[in-house]
């Protein structure tokens, strides 16, 4: 059991870019929150530098991003290189959304460490984030 | 401790946000950072945001912070939501009202959650504000957790504490009740574009002429935080609350009395730590399943607890 008071995982949650439907990251703040965490939701329509300062203004564990427009190969990096532009290289970096396989690799080598796809269960994200949050 | 403390004191925002953490999480070494930083702070306008869920808080911050922009000042915001009292977890939703603000290099905007502190506020939340003061912010604004008719910690956090109200959200009989209107130095109607808007400026007034001859009556002032009007006023009001403190000589009152409530509040932790330090678990679910099973009552067991501290001198 854990007590109020203790130390939490910070998350950022995030929607780069143009598409507006953020149930699916909703439903992800949703079941880390319910897993115990403190999520921060920015809400949808966020550029890469506004998703870069949120996460190094709020000191969080964990970025994710949720994208469904098909734009993740031109977005992720910037977001990426904004956050290395401000020195936030230590955070644990998932994303989720409609992600084509072929481009497992791309994302894998920019750091993503996960890559969520629909029919995710929402608890193997927050045991995900458990198991590899740098502490 | 590290280089954080130079890197702060050079104005680096990373090492702001990393240094929060630390004393949000009430750790040693937070108290560490909080015992080098503090003789910085003292500087900052502290101003406290509070009222009922919905009120409009985040969205009246976000416009105050405009005009404080277009007034050349910079500003540090702390936005408080509520935990989870089952998993502790918490949604941090205030950033979404801030968004204007994202990218300016003279707003800092940071979350916190309430991890089950009582009053609209969060444990730690003394000591980030003095991070924040000492970081030089020419205002600090704290935003509450949504709050209802008794969250009046704030008053002792912020010098100057705005109460958002809306209309048609009650008579003038809820108005009339004891608790967190009392603590309020300006009194906002915020949404004024909506219906009832004036009658309930009215029934303010009416309700602040009932006090004491010579008590202090705080400003009613309207807003539209949606379309940033009225803040001009407000930020106008806010600088004369604290020349009016500055002038009859109450802020130093003031001060002082936020520091006996501070110091006394971390006292009581304090000793809440040493007594659970020595009363191993059994012993302690020993005595409650006493007080449980009604063999003992609460205020006796209580005494016991403290009384095992004070025989360790």
């Amino acid at each position: 059991m854990t007590s109020p008071t203790d130390t939490k995982i910070r998350v950022l949650i995030a929607k780069p870019g143009l598409d507006g439907h953020d149930r699916g990251a909703k439903v992800v703040a949703r079941a880390l929150r319910d897993g115990g965490c403190e999520v921060i939701y920015t809400g949808i329509r966020q550029t890469p530098e506004m998703i870069a300062e949120a996460a190094l203004q709020e000191d969080v564990d964990v970025v994710g991003l949720s994208i469904l427009s098909g734009a993740h190969l031109e977005l992720f990096p910037r977001v990426v290189a904004e956050l290395k532009k401000r020195g936030v290289d230590d955070v644990l970096l998932f994303c989720g959304g409609i992600i084509p396989d072929e481009d497992t690799k791309s994302l894998e080598d920019l750091g993503f460490s996960a890559i969520f796809r629909p029919g995710t269960n929402t608890q193997d994200i927050v045991k995900f984030v458990y198991a590899n949050v740098r502490k | 401790m590290d280089d954080l403390v130079e890197r702060f004191l050079a104005g680096e925002r990373r090492a702001l946000a990393r240094i929060i953490s630390r004393v949000e999480n009430g750790t040693p070494e937070g108290r560490d950072y909080l015992r080098a930083l503090f003789p910085h702070s003292g500087k900052t306008h502290i101003i406290g945001i509070t009222g009922g869920a919905g009120s409009g808080k985040s969205t009246l911050t976000g416009a105050l912070t405009a005009e404080y922009r277009r007034r050349g000042k910079t500003v540090g915001i702390v936005a408080v939501d509520p935990s989870s009292p089952f998993t502790h977890g918490a949604i941090l939703g205030d950033r979404i009202r801030m968004q204007d603000h994202a990218l300016d290099p003279g707003v800092y905007v940071r979350s916190m959650a309430g991890r089950g502190a009582l009053g609209g506020l969060a444990p730690t939340i003394d000591d980030v504000i003095s991070i924040m003061d000492a970081f030089g912010f020419d205002y600090v604004l704290i935003e509450t957790v949504g709050a209802g008719q008794d969250e009046v910690e704030i008053a002792g956090t912020a010098l100057t504490t705005i109460l958002v109200n809306n209309p048609g959200t009650g008579d003038d009989i809820q108005a009339l009740k004891a608790g967190i209107i009392e603590i309020a130095d300006i009194l906002v109607v915020n949404k004024a574009d909506h219906p009832g808007a004036d009658i309930l400026v009215s029934q303010l007034q009416a309700l602040l002429s009932l006090a004491p001859k010579g008590s202090r009556r705080p400003p009613i002032l309207k807003t539209t935080a949606t379309r940033g009007e009225g803040f001009e006023a407000l930020a106008d009001a806010i600088t004369a609350h604290r020349v009016e403190l500055e002038s009859t000589g109450q802020l130093e009152a003031r001060l002082a009395e936020d520091a006996r409530h501070q110091v006394l509040s971390i006292a009581r932790s304090i000793l809440l730590e040493r007594i659970r330090a020595a009363t191993p678990e059994p012993d302690l679910a020993a005595l409650v399943q006493r007080v449980a099973a009604r063999e003992l009552d609460p205020h006796s067991a209580a005494e016991e607890l403290a009384a095992a501290v004070a025989a360790q001198g």
